[in-house]
């Protein structure tokens, strides 16, 4: 018997390193116990395996630097994993060898994430990044000569110390390698993590200069051809691609609602009115599996109002929008009313199509703000 | 008692000039209690009190001195309080007015003697505390004599905390305080001059008797509110209550109305018999009418009907506070209130806050004004929002100030009175060190922060109070502030045209500070009239999303956004601008900034 899902998370905890802004469940060092780990993901996948649906359309391996798994482990772990149409691994540019790009490709790994965040020498020496520009661009060509041809980048802006110049030199730099899609995330200076410590009073001084970066990159990105289809992500636009739906289609699972499973550690999984999240403790995980049994998780139930809240959060980061009879219950009318006034929302009839509830691109840049108004 | 054996009077002084402890003193000396029993009666009483949740508590003390009925009339709650102490004192003949002999008279000192002179009252002046070491009691006579036109031999010197002296100055109530006057056989009338209320009994009134008698189970009738009840009991306090058969011409005593409804009976009405009734209320007990208004709005906008149960409470004991219903588009629904003056406000808004655990917004106080409009018509305003556009002239309000200030202080304090538009009255040198300063002001001035200002610039010397002093002219204007282009009326204020720009721009500036950017340019400005006299823009904002959003974080993102739609709740709308209630708080509280 087979079950719904289409979309598989497998969480790869293990780097080198914890840079000081991530928030990601991450392990550092524990080289021995990689391939135990893979045993433990490998055994939820068998106590999952019934929800999946008979064919898997995603697979997307996070981390963590899944890259920096130890290379047999992660070769077994790949072959043990269903097929499907988009297999994303995220990877560290430092991790990147001829070799390890040669072994994702023949495991049926087809798009690579690849973690560059900037080309500043200066600024991945702010985010404690290890490597440089010139190891994430040798990265990116050992992809391209093992014939990966859907490449993300992943960038960041709002770095401290990040100038306007910086910033136009790091999207200049980025496109001069025609990555296929391009995450650009701000900066998140957690409160109370080390790196808010480091740089929480240098951010503030520069948070009005950085309020504007996020017009420098969508107006470059587009500029460039790309296609601002989530608030965050960029991709070649389907007329510069042969036709090809490039869109990150894991994420996009997110942000349409589509359930999913995830697996390791920290994992979250959404299968119909239930979200989970396995435990974060690296030994509690695998005692668990070892044994046989589901890891701890905490449930949350989701109801339907829930759900449909969650739906218009997403669907208004996409430049789709969403379909309004998806959104109306949950949708304050006069907010919608007042917002479509002041330019930043709107309701697009579609020929023949159902309506859609979509922001404008003004209404995208103050998404949150936006978001709360809209939401009854 | 024969009205010649009867002596009403109240102690008036300074905070901590010592009071309490000569009221104590005359407790013990006429025997009323002794110390031991005094202490012990008090707290057995306190002890009832709290287990029967009764409020009341002795407004007047009867004790007896040398076969004489002398009513203590206490200057009830607050000492520190001339509206109340000018309440007390119209049921007295007369004053004791204390001085601490090593402080000299002090402001508040000149103001509750100006009061009791203006209500006719013989004043017995006492310098107190001349055991300490400091005191100087001939320089204390002296000043005391100056200020109540007497002669430093006529002034008493006591130690309340020894007590020495205290027998003369019970001799010298005897002696020198008049009598009540009053007719016993005539139709029974007495003044309420404080009401309490007791769970169980309800409204207990304080009463001064003019003429003829009150009994328990008797029919009566609150002249002024036509309110009609049977006395459940009438009494004195000696000092805890005590019931007696009768309560006659020239006596101070309650009675125990029975009645359930606060609002039933107000303080300064007049009590007289249904079966033979007075035929005119009494005299003199003039309505005292609110000076200062500010509007009183629950922060939680679900508390406006304890609010108003607590504004209920409070009037029962304080017939000169005034309120009525006001709706703020920006704070909803509240009270205008009138006080009688700063202290009087900042007292009602602490009660409200302490006893009945409200959070309010207060806005900026006012005072009255009295409009003449171009048809010739006059129109009194208690709220800046009201003031008519056209005007032909504006009255406000002006107190007679009495300042007293170390002489090292008298030119900054004249200045900030010429800076508040003063005029000087006169200067006196009560003692060589000190300056009592007499201004008139007008009281517009006072209601900001002419207090702190004071404070702040005698490094805390100065001591202040004031009586009204009529209305004037003045060249008033109607300041308006905007948000979004439209008008926030809470936020009006009537103010002298020569202040209106600084103010404006302080309004203005404090706003942009204080309001979020929205998803639009919203502009903050201050006018007069249609004339727009300071301007700021806040910026819309250019960026506000969620950086990423997958798999793991919907939920946080979520009670992310759900936790802002709550704060976004709380916020008081302005047209389509959101505002939240902190920046209305740091406008009205504008002053405590400048501190």
């Amino acid at each position: 018997m087979s079950g719904h899902v289409r979309h598989l998370y497998v969480h790869l905890p293990f780097c080198a390193h914890r840079c000081g802004y991530c928030d990601f469940v991450t392990v550092v060092g524990r080289e021995g116990q990689h391939g135990r780990y893979v045993d433990a993901l490998l055994a939820e996948l068998e106590l999952e395996r019934r929800l999946l649906a008979g064919s898997v359309e995603t697979v997307f391996l996070g981390g963590g630097t899944p890259t920096f798994t130890e290379a047999g482990s992660l070769a077994r772990l790949l072959g043990a994993l269903p097929p499907a149409a988009e297999v994303t691994v995220e990877a560290n540019p430092e991790t990147v060898t001829p070799e390890l790009a040669r072994t994702l490709r023949e495991a049926g790994v087809n798009r690579i994430s690849l973690g560059a965040q900037s080309f500043q020498p200066d600024l991945l020496r702010v985010l404690e990044r290890r490597a440089q520009p010139d190891v994430v661009r040798r990265a990116f060509y050992y992809l391209r000569d093992a014939s990966f041809d859907n490449i993300s980048l992943d960038l960041l802006h709002g770095i401290p110390g990040q100038g306007t110049a910086a910033l136009e030199l790091d999207i200049s730099q980025a496109l001069a390698l025609g990555p296929e899609h391009i995450s650009y995330y701000e900066l998140e200076a957690k409160p109370g993590t080390r790196f808010a410590h480091a740089h929480g009073a240098e951010l503030e001084r520069q948070a009005e200069a950085m309020e504007g970066y996020f017009d420098v990159v969508v107006e470059r990105l587009t500029g460039a051809g790309y296609r601002w289809y989530e608030t965050a992500n960029f991709c070649v636009a389907p007329e510069q691609a042969d036709g090809r739906d490039l869109r990150a289609q894991h994420n996009l699972a997110y942000w349409l609602g589509r359930e999913y499973l995830g697996l390791g550690i920290g994992a979250v999984s959404t299968v119909g009115s239930e979200r989970r999240r396995n435990t974060p403790r690296l030994a509690a995980y695998i005692a668990a599996l070892a044994r046989g049994e589901a890891p701890d998780r905490e449930v949350e139930a989701l109801d339907e109002a829930t759900l449909a809240r969650e739906r218009v959060m997403l669907g208004l980061r996409l430049d789709g929008g969403l379909p309004f009879a998806a959104a109306e219950s949950s949708v304050d009318v006069s907010a919608l009313d007042r917002l479509e006034r002041l330019g930043l929302a709107t309701l697009r009839a579609d020929r023949d199509g159902p309506t859609t509830l979509v922001l404008t691109p003004r209404g995208r840049r103050l998404g949150g703000a936006v978001t709360v108004d809209l939401l009854a | 008692m024969d009205l010649e054996r009867i002596r009403n009077f109240s102690i008036i002084a300074h905070i901590d000039h010592g009071k309490s402890t000569l009221a104590d003193r005359i407790l013990e000396l006429t025997k009323t209690v002794t110390g031991r029993e005094m202490r012990a009666q008090v707290l057995d009483s306190m002890e009832l009190e709290r287990e029967r949740g009764i409020t009341i508590k002795a407004q007047a003390v009867r004790v007896t001195w040398k076969g004489h009925e002398l009513n203590l009339i206490d200057t009830p709650g607050h000492v520190d309080f001339t509206y109340e102490v000018s309440r007390a004192l119209q049921a007295c003949e007369g004053a004791v007015l204390v001085v601490d002999a090593a402080q000299g008279i002090e402001a508040q000192t000149v103001a509750n003697a100006y009061l009791a002179i203006e209500n006719d009252l013989e004043l017995l002046p006492v310098a107190n505390k001349i055991d300490l070491p400091q005191a100087d009691a001939d320089g204390a006579a002296r000043e005391l004599a100056d200020l109540v036109g007497d002669t430093p031999e006529h002034v008493v010197r006591v130690s309340a905390k020894t007590g020495e002296g205290v027998e003369a100055v019970l001799d010298a109530i005897v002696e020198r305080i008049p009598s009540p006057s009053g007719d016993p056989e005539a139709p029974p009338r007495a003044l309420v001059f404080d009401s309490s209320y007791d769970q169980y009994r309800g409204v207990v009134a304080f009463v001064r008797v003019v003429d003829g008698a009150f009994r328990a189970r008797e029919d009566v009738l609150a002249m002024a509110q036509g309110t009609r009840f049977e006395t459940e009991e009438v009494g004195f306090f000696s000092p805890t209550m005590k019931a007696a058969d009768s309560l006659g011409a020239g006596e101070v005593g309650y009675v125990v109305t029975g009645l359930k409804d606060v609002a039933k009976l107000r303080v300064g009405d007049t009590l007289t018999s249904q079966a033979n009734p007075a035929s005119e209320p009494l005299p003199g007990y003039k309505d005292v009418k609110p000076m200062v208004f500010a509007a009183l709005f629950p922060t939680d906008s679900d508390e406006y009907p304890q609010l108003r149960d607590a504004l209920e409470r409070l009037r029962l004991n304080d017939a000169s506070l005034s309120y009525e219903p006001e709706t703020s588009q920006a704070l909803g629904f509240g009270f205008r209130c009138g006080f009688l003056g700063l202290l009087h406000m900042e007292i009602v808004r602490e009660r409200l806050e302490r006893e009945f655990d409200l959070d309010l917004l207060v806005t900026a106080p006012t005072v009255a004004y009295k409009v003449t409009t171009p048809t010739g018509e006059l129109v009194e305003v208690h709220n800046p929002a009201d003031m008519p556009p056209e005007r032909e002239r504006v009255d406000e309000p002006y107190v007679r100030a009495s300042i007293v200030v170390p002489k090292d202080g008298v030119g900054q304090v004249m200045e900030l009175c010429n800076d508040r538009r003063g005029r000087f009255d006169h200067m006196e040198y009560p003692s060589p060190e000190r300056v009592l300063l007499i201004y008139e002001l007008p009281l517009a001035e006072i209601v900001f922060d002419f207090y702190d200002q004071l404070k702040s610039r005698t490094s805390g010397y100065a001591g202040f109070d004031y009586d009204f002093a009529g209305f004037r002219e003045g060249e008033l204007v109607r300041l308006d502030v905007l948000v979004g282009g439209e008008p926030v009326d809470a936020l009006s204020l009537v103010l002298h045209r020569d202040e209106a720009y600084a103010r404006g721009r302080l309004l203005v500036d404090r706003l942009r500070e204080e309001i979020p950017r929205q998803m639009f340019d919203v502009p903050v400005q201050a006018a007069i009239g249609s004339r727009i006299i300071a301007r700021e823009t806040i910026k819309a904002k250019r960026k506000d999303v969620l950086a990423k959003c997958y798999g793991g974080d919907i939920t946080r993102k979520r009670k992310l956004l759900e936790r802002q739609k709550a704060g976004k709740r709380r916020m008081k709308q302005v047209g389509a601008v959101e505002v939240p209630q902190e920046a209305f708080l740091a406008v009205l509280n504008l002053d405590d900034g400048k501190k």
